[in-house]
């Protein structure tokens, strides 16, 4: 029998993606697409069929997550839809966890580079699930359902639903899993597989999927949600061509990704400056005592600068030239998470409120240097946590669109960077009693979807409240985490001080909490965040970095007796050199001084301590307005010793009336103090450049910096040339790293 | 398109828009002549002759003197062309030491010096803190940002940059 093939005109899929691809490099149009004609001829019929369609996927994302999403999906909404051409390039997107809507243009693009046209075939009624993060995707956890749609005998384009999970069966519960070191950890595996026809999902799959994970009721519930939006979102479709015509609808899509590049590249010439950027961020992986695999245990720096070229038609490249290479550690990248990453912060940044889609993905030029940790090249390699270098990584581009967005005169635009969605206090264990005895409960807050964000060039940055992969992020109720992590409850949630960024404008701050197990056993508990390295770029024009995380423990304590006789108990840690935990609890107090810890078993009584984090300062701190320091003591977001310290400004306590007052004279004194000591503590340049040589020099270097510095020049013969000529050098300098 | 005043601009470079004042100018389109007037606010407010041809830095200015572009501080201080590392020119001092980043974080709210270190870069003639760069040891001074200042005013503005 003769295959018909589904493309338009009697094109194969693959076909039609080699002529997408054909016209876009040799015109650097999208589609080729030289005059958004539909446009031009009928505006309002153009406009209100992208609305009309956006409007739809709004509705699809919305309606689903309340008629079957679990918990995770339904509290902070960690759900989001895209419509695709039939080459896999999104037209319009929902609202959401925007993050994902590239990642599945790559999933879609894996599929007809695969010729499933062929095998396993593209049927109407088809559903195909991917999570695997070599074909597009950010990490296991991240689950993808795509549908194809079909107008009569042709495919028309694809819908496709992401929502994240609190557990994908890995080597520990969770969703970030810190002791993930190759592929066999990350849990089960869907490579774009075929799981329903149709519009039913297969029995065998569900069955299968069920089995596979620890979580098994919010894995079916989410599969649901996605395929329910997704079928929603074809109904829109077939209305839209039912209505304006299969030609139009054909035409559109092409139009209104192209409009979306012309979008990117007008925002650019409108609000940047042409121009070379760089950046530093990185991140570090302290396991060398942490790892239970040998091969695993290492400390590690992981180095991730990145160059932005702006041109003079208003393009962009962003090189990550000189990474670090990936490791076994569950933050290596595929391409799906850097460009997803990248995708979402471009749409914050620059092309918000318009045409958000794949015309942002076509307007950038990218190097994600081969063998490195944004491209490893590795499929059996751990992806399960990319985030850990993905997030500070892309702190660098925000932080060089800043320096654009400052000379081009929108100070209220910059934004340095964010606080890294970390200490996602993870793992899970048993009830022991009581109804829900056996049944497993999962630690997965997604508290972290409210983290601090960094300073503006005119402004203090948000408090609490940002997370970069998700434009709309919320970080929920407190009473919806307790539900489905029963045996973790709260004792407290407050803000923490000193979590803010310095600066004449500080960065967003955050809060802290402390929770107990209860109830449970078999628990396992780890987290991840930064703590022996800043995070991110840092800061800008002044601005210091936010506070690191640290872990805090507290096993085999007398909390029961606390409780029996209703004493004091600790409610955060304000100030770990004089711990609340240490002061109030008997048992060991585990303090680590970093935050990335693998699974610890606890029992009943035991405590954890969890900080969020808060955002990178902007500006000299000594310039910031007393009123607004006094306003950070009365809110507890610093403390009056790092106030005198940093911003010199001397502030009395007044009991009686609960607040703070500054001494405005000694305040004076105590700045003039601190440019004193600016002069006396700094070094000339040629100083500095001899002091910091020497440490390359005589061997002062620690392990994990050797390890770096190694990776970087062994990498990239660009990076190693910027090193040896900065420090002058031997050609063959080299770091020996154990 | 929105426009807005000069003391709007000069009260949005003081940060004393309120909120409610700020929401709209974020939110809104882009004053597309907001590079003019910004340029002119900020010539008014500094006390040397010099034409500022790019605003670079909060208190770093590329300006016109002598038929060079060079980077200068509202305080005077003269870092030299534009086109080198202005922070070669700065005083630097870096906390490398715990005390040291112990003043600026409580303990393990830092980072750790063996990991990274702090660069704190001083304008050398007023001691304004510049720019605080939180690299591992040995790290080269990274250089943020080189302007192609004719293509933009050539190519994007549509006119010749004030020197040229």
């Amino acid at each position: 029998m003769d295959k018909k093939e589904i493309g338009w005109d009697g094109k194969s899929l693959i076909e039609m993606y080699e002529e997408s691809e054909r016209l876009i490099n040799e015109t650097g149009k999208y589609y080729g697409t030289d005059i958004l004609s539909l446009k031009k001829k009928n505006p309002f019929r153009y406009e209100r069929s992208y609305a009309s369609l956006r409007g739809a996927l709004v509705s699809a994302r919305e309606t689903a997550l309340h008629i079957a999403a679990s918990p995770i999906v339904k509290e902070i909404g960690e759900l989001c839809f895209a419509l695709y051409t039939p080459e896999g390039d999104s037209i319009v997107v929902s609202t959401g966890i925007l993050v994902h809507v590239h990642t599945m243009s790559e999933a879609i693009k894996f599929m007809i580079q695969q010729d499933y046209e062929d095998d396993p075939g593209i049927n109407p009624g088809d559903i195909f699930l991917n999570n695997d993060p070599e074909c597009g995707n950010v990490h296991t956890t991240d689950v993808q359902t795509i549908i194809p749609i079909f107008w009569r005998d042709e495919l028309i384009g694809w819908a496709g639903g992401v929502t994240h999970q609190i557990d994908t069966g890995g080597i520990t519960p969770g969703h970030d899993l810190v002791a993930a070191i190759q592929r066999f950890d990350d849990g089960v595996y869907y490579t774009c597989r075929k799981i329903g026809s149709n519009d039913k999902i297969w029995k065998d799959h569900m069955i299968n999927a069920r089995r596979s994970v620890r979580t098994p009721l919010y894995w079916e519930l989410d599969e649901k949600c996605r395929l329910a939006g997704n079928l929603m979102i074809r109904d829109a479709v077939l209305d839209f061509i039912e209505k304006e015509g299969i030609d139009y609808y054909k035409q559109f899509i092409r139009e209104a990704i192209e409009e979306g590049r012309r979008i990117v590249l007008k925002r650019v010439k409108e609000r940047l400056i042409p121009g070379r950027y760089r950046a530093a961020s990185f991140f570090d992986v302290p396991f060398k005592k942490e790892a239970w695999q040998p091969k695993a245990k290492v400390d590690k720096v992981t180095n991730e600068p990145i160059e932005i070229i702006i041109d003079k038609d208003g393009g962009l490249s962003i090189d990550f030239d000189g990474a670090s290479g990936p490791g076994p550690n569950p933050m290596n990248c595929g391409k799906g998470a850097m460009e997803g990453g990248q995708w979402v912060l471009l749409t914050q940044i620059l092309i918000y409120g318009d045409k958000v889609n794949d015309g942002a993905y076509f307007a950038v030029e990218k190097n994600y240097p081969l063998g490195t940790w944004c491209n490893p090249g590795d499929p059996y390699l751990s992806y399960q946590s990319p985030w850990g270098n993905l997030i500070p990584a892309y702190t660098g581009m925000m932080k060089c669109l800043s320096f654009g967005l400052f000379s081009r005169g929108y100070r209220e635009e910059v934004v340095p960077g964010y606080g890294f969605t970390g200490d996602a206090i993870q793992g899970g264990g048993i009830y022991s009693s009581g109804p829900l005895k056996g049944d497993r409960w999962a630690l997965s807050t997604f508290e972290i979807s409210g983290q601090g964000l960094g300073a503006s060039a005119v402004r203090d940055g948000l408090d609490w409240g940002y997370a970069m992969w998700n434009p709309e992020s919320d970080l929920g109720d407190v009473e919806t985490w307790e539900l489905f992590q029963g045996g973790v409850p709260y004792l407290s949630r407050k803000v923490k001080p000193n979590t803010a960024g310095h600066g004449k404008y500080r960065g967003g701050a955050n809060y802290a909490g402390v929770a107990m197990i209860a109830n449970s056993e078999d628990v396992d508990f780890f987290g991840a965040r930064e703590g022996m390295v800043f995070h991110g770029s840092g800061g800008m024009h002044g601005g210091y970095p936010h506070g690191t995380g640290y872990r805090l423990i507290a096993k085999n304590t007398n909390f029961k007796e606390i409780i029996d006789n209703q004493e004091e108990y600790p409610l955060g840690d304000p100030d770990p050199s004089n711990g609340e935990f240490e002061r109030l609890l008997k048992g060991d107090i585990i303090r680590k001084p970093y935050s990335s810890i693998y699974p610890v078993t606890l029992e009943n009584y035991d405590l954890i301590h969890f900080a969020l984090s808060g955002g990178p300062g902007y500006g000299d701190p000594l310039e910031r307005r007393l009123e607004s320091v006094k306003k950070d003591l009365d809110n507890g977001i610093y403390t009056a010793d790092l106030v005198y310290n940093v911003y010199g400004v001397k502030a009395e306590y007044d009991e009686q009336e609960k607040t703070w007052s500054i001494d405005e004279n000694k305040t004076i004194q105590r700045r003039e103090e601190l440019i004193k000591e600016r002069k006396e503590k700094s070094l000339t340049y040629e100083e500095f450049w001899r002091y910091e040589r020497d440490k390359i020099t005589e061997n002062k270097l620690s392990e994990p910096v050797r390890r770096m510095i190694s990776e970087s020049i062994n990498l990239s013969d660009k990076w190693k040339k910027l090193f040896i000529e900065y420090w002058e050098l031997p050609e063959d300098f080299n770091l020996e790293v154990n | 398109m929105p426009k807005y005043d000069k003391i709007t601009l000069e009260r949005l470079i003081e940060g004393e828009l309120k909120w409610e004042e700020l929401k709209p100018i974020i939110s809104g389109d882009k004053d597309a002549d907001r590079f003019d007037r910004i340029l002119e606010v900020l010539q008014e407010k500094v006390p040397w002759e010099e034409k500022i041809i790019l605003p670079l830095h909060e208190h770093l200015h590329i300006v016109a003197k002598d038929g060079n572009r060079i980077v200068k501080c509202d305080c005077g201080y003269e870092f030299g062309e534009y086109t080198e590392n202005w922070k070669k020119k700065s005083r630097i001092r870096v906390r490398d030491k715990i005390e040291e980043i112990e003043e600026l974080y409580p303990k393990d709210m830092g980072c750790d010096p063996e990991w990274m270190e702090i660069r704190e870069y001083y304008c050398p003639g007023c001691f304004a803190l510049l720019e605080a760069e939180s690299v591992p040891p040995g790290y080269p001074l990274v250089f943020n940002f080189l302007p192609e200042i004719d293509v933009f005013y050539d190519e994007w503005l549509g006119k010749k940059a004030p020197d040229r």
